[in-house]
């Protein structure tokens, strides 16, 4: 399928717009924006653990949403579905999906495209949102977010894997920009035109992953502002934080790893200000996947990315009344 | 070769070339890149074993079960992303890895460990509580012909080592120094309500329930045992599955 000639318009981005367009086009958003149906508040969520379910249960934390992993939740019983059932009588949710493979050459798992419909239909989560990214070939699962070349080709496969992934939930899904460590001669457009392109040909939202951001923007050398400003601002509905892990490669340029296995790095919340000043407050997950700490710590995590939020919604009021 | 058929192939064998078409801005050799991938992909999956193995672990050890697990991650990748079906694979793998053969029990504890997730993740369902069990049992006429229905969550197993022993060493009951492996032990797998139940089982217990898992009558279930095991103790071994919450139905 060849590529339609309203995508040339989809590599203009929000860098050429005033401060005050973007304020006032986030007000606009923000009136109704406290909580809309099918939307996740604008406030701190966190990535649910079965090791902070009775914490959450007995102590009842000011957040906005949990998030979990969908691929673990299918399962037919048990201490999962006890729990997420009482955590969801008092939260909103967002369920992403980690196993989906929507870049992957091969069409897709319509037995696993079913057990999400039956997970989203039990929880009827405010949000659903998955990866760019590849992760099954051959009928095997590898368990990680593998990475795409950025072609036409590539850009046909994942819009119409994204196009059935909705048709068959009947919801739009969220995307995640991914973090990645290697690059490919194939690519002929760069990471924010090609998000920018599915966003627009697919019609999905966009979850903004900052910690992703920096992760790859230090791995293949690009300006994380640069980056932000690149990107369809405008249809971010979620936004990610976590913490990486640094390694070297081999000529000992930095080399940073998407481990969610510490807190968010200052760098990382700098960025998370800057994104914030441009898409308004958006519902913002901290994400912790490994050495998952006492319940207490992610919740810090969290509030101080609530205190962002509302820095970020004043900032706004104050915008449009000046 | 597709790229995604290459850049599988090659996560999974640290031998194989990187794909061609990696690159990184500086230059730089893409292998360490590349690396990372690899070693996501091996070492999370590594780790999955060793959350849903952990006695199998503690009994030959970090490194060696780590070592053991690499080489069946290579082997048997995951079929769904559902993760807490992985490793269903791991035990046949084990008995026949031959530097796990010197604990020739190891294969079964990861046979109880897979029972264990997989009771954990059951469809629920409510026990039978003691009322209505012992009024069924009362109707004497027509049990013969009932049928017990096991809970969702029932897994049996049946192994000429001390499975139960060595399970409940690790979890704390005894110094695992105490059980001797070699005494044959049946064990049943259970979750009636919020936490698995693993319970030795008595003389014969494991084939009846066999027989009642597999939708004979009570009366034949209790026939068939006795013909192989003389000494069952019915009567004990009724009270020990009410007790554990293990049936959640008698159909007449």
């Amino acid at each position: 399928m060849p590529i339609s000639s309203s995508d040339a318009i989809l590599s203009s981005n929000l860098a050429g717009l005033t401060r005050d367009e973007i304020g006032l086009r986030h007000h606009s958003n923000t009136t109704n924006a406290s909580y809309p149906s099918g939307r996740l508040p604008a406030q701190a969520g966190v990535g649910l653990k079965p090791e902070h379910y009775e914490a959450v249960l007995s102590t009842r934390p000011k957040l906005g949403f949990f998030e979990i992993h969908a691929e673990n939740y299918m399962v037919q019983g048990g201490p999962f579905h006890h729990y997420l059932t009482r955590i969801r009588e008092h939260y909103a949710l967002s369920i992403h999906g980690v196993g989906l493979s929507i870049g992957a050459e091969a069409g897709l798992d319509k037995a696993h495209l079913d057990r999400l419909a039956v997970l989203l239909d039990r929880y009827q989560p405010e949000s659903f949102s998955e990866h760019l990214a590849w992760s099954t070939h051959g009928g095997n699962f590898l368990n990680d977010l593998l990475p795409l070349p950025y072609t036409r080709q590539t850009l046909d496969r994942v819009c119409e894997h994204i196009q059935q992934v909705q048709e068959r939930l009947q919801r739009r899904m969220l995307l995640e920009n991914p973090a990645t460590y290697v690059e490919f001669s194939q690519s002929t457009m760069t990471e924010t035109d090609f998000i920018n392109a599915v966003l627009q040909r697919a019609g999905c939202g966009l979850l903004l992953d900052v910690n992703n951001v920096y992760v790859s923007c230090t791995n293949h050398n690009r300006d994380t502002h640069a980056y932000i400003d690149a990107l369809s601002l405008s249809l971010v509905e979620e936004i990610h934080l976590a913490g990486f892990a640094e390694d070297r490669d081999d000529a000992g340029a930095r080399l940073l790893i998407d481990a969610h296995g510490s807190p968010v790095a200052e760098t990382v919340w700098n960025l998370y200000r800057y994104t914030l000043e441009r898409t308004g407050p958006k519902a913002t997950l901290i994400e912790r996947d490994n050495d998952i700490p006492p319940f207490e710590r992610l919740l810090e995590e969290a509030m101080r990315a609530q205190d962002c939020l509302i820095a970020a919604t004043q900032e706004l009021t104050y915008d449009v009344a000046g | 070769m597709t790229l995604q058929a290459e850049f599988s192939a090659a996560l999974l064998d640290a031998e194989r070339l990187v794909p061609s078409g990696l690159i990184a801005w500086n230059g730089s050799n893409p292998d360490k890149r590349f690396a990372v991938y690899r070693n996501n992909v091996v070492t999370s999956l590594i780790d999955a074993l060793a959350d849903t193995f952990p006695v199998t672990l503690e009994l030959v050890g970090d490194e060696f079960f780590r070592a053991m697990a690499r080489v069946f991650v290579a082997q048997t990748l995951p079929r769904s992303p559902i993760l807490a079906e992985y490793g269903d694979a791991l035990p046949v793998f084990v008995e026949n890895f031959p530097p796990a053969a010197s604990v020739p029990y190891l294969a079964d504890v990861a046979r109880l460990e897979m029972l264990y997730l997989t009771a954990y993740h059951a469809a629920d369902a409510r026990p039978l509580d003691n009322a209505a069990f012992q009024s069924a049992l009362a109707d004497s006429a027509a049990l013969p012909n009932a049928r017990m229905r096991l809970h969702p969550s029932v897994g049996l197993l049946k192994s000429p080592y001390a499975v139960f022993s060595l399970w409940a060493a690790h979890q704390g009951a005894f110094g695992i120094g105490t059980v001797d492996p070699y005494r044959a032990e049946d064990v049943l797998v259970v979750r009636p309500r919020s936490d698995v139940e693993v319970m030795p089982l008595r003389s014969g217990a494991f084939y009846f329930l066999e027989q009642l898992a597999d939708g004979a009558s009570f009366g034949d279930s209790v026939m068939a045992v006795g013909e192989v095991q003389p000494d069952f103790d019915l009567v004990a071994t009724l009270s020990d599955l009410i007790g554990v919450g293990a049936v959640i139905a008698i159909n007449f």
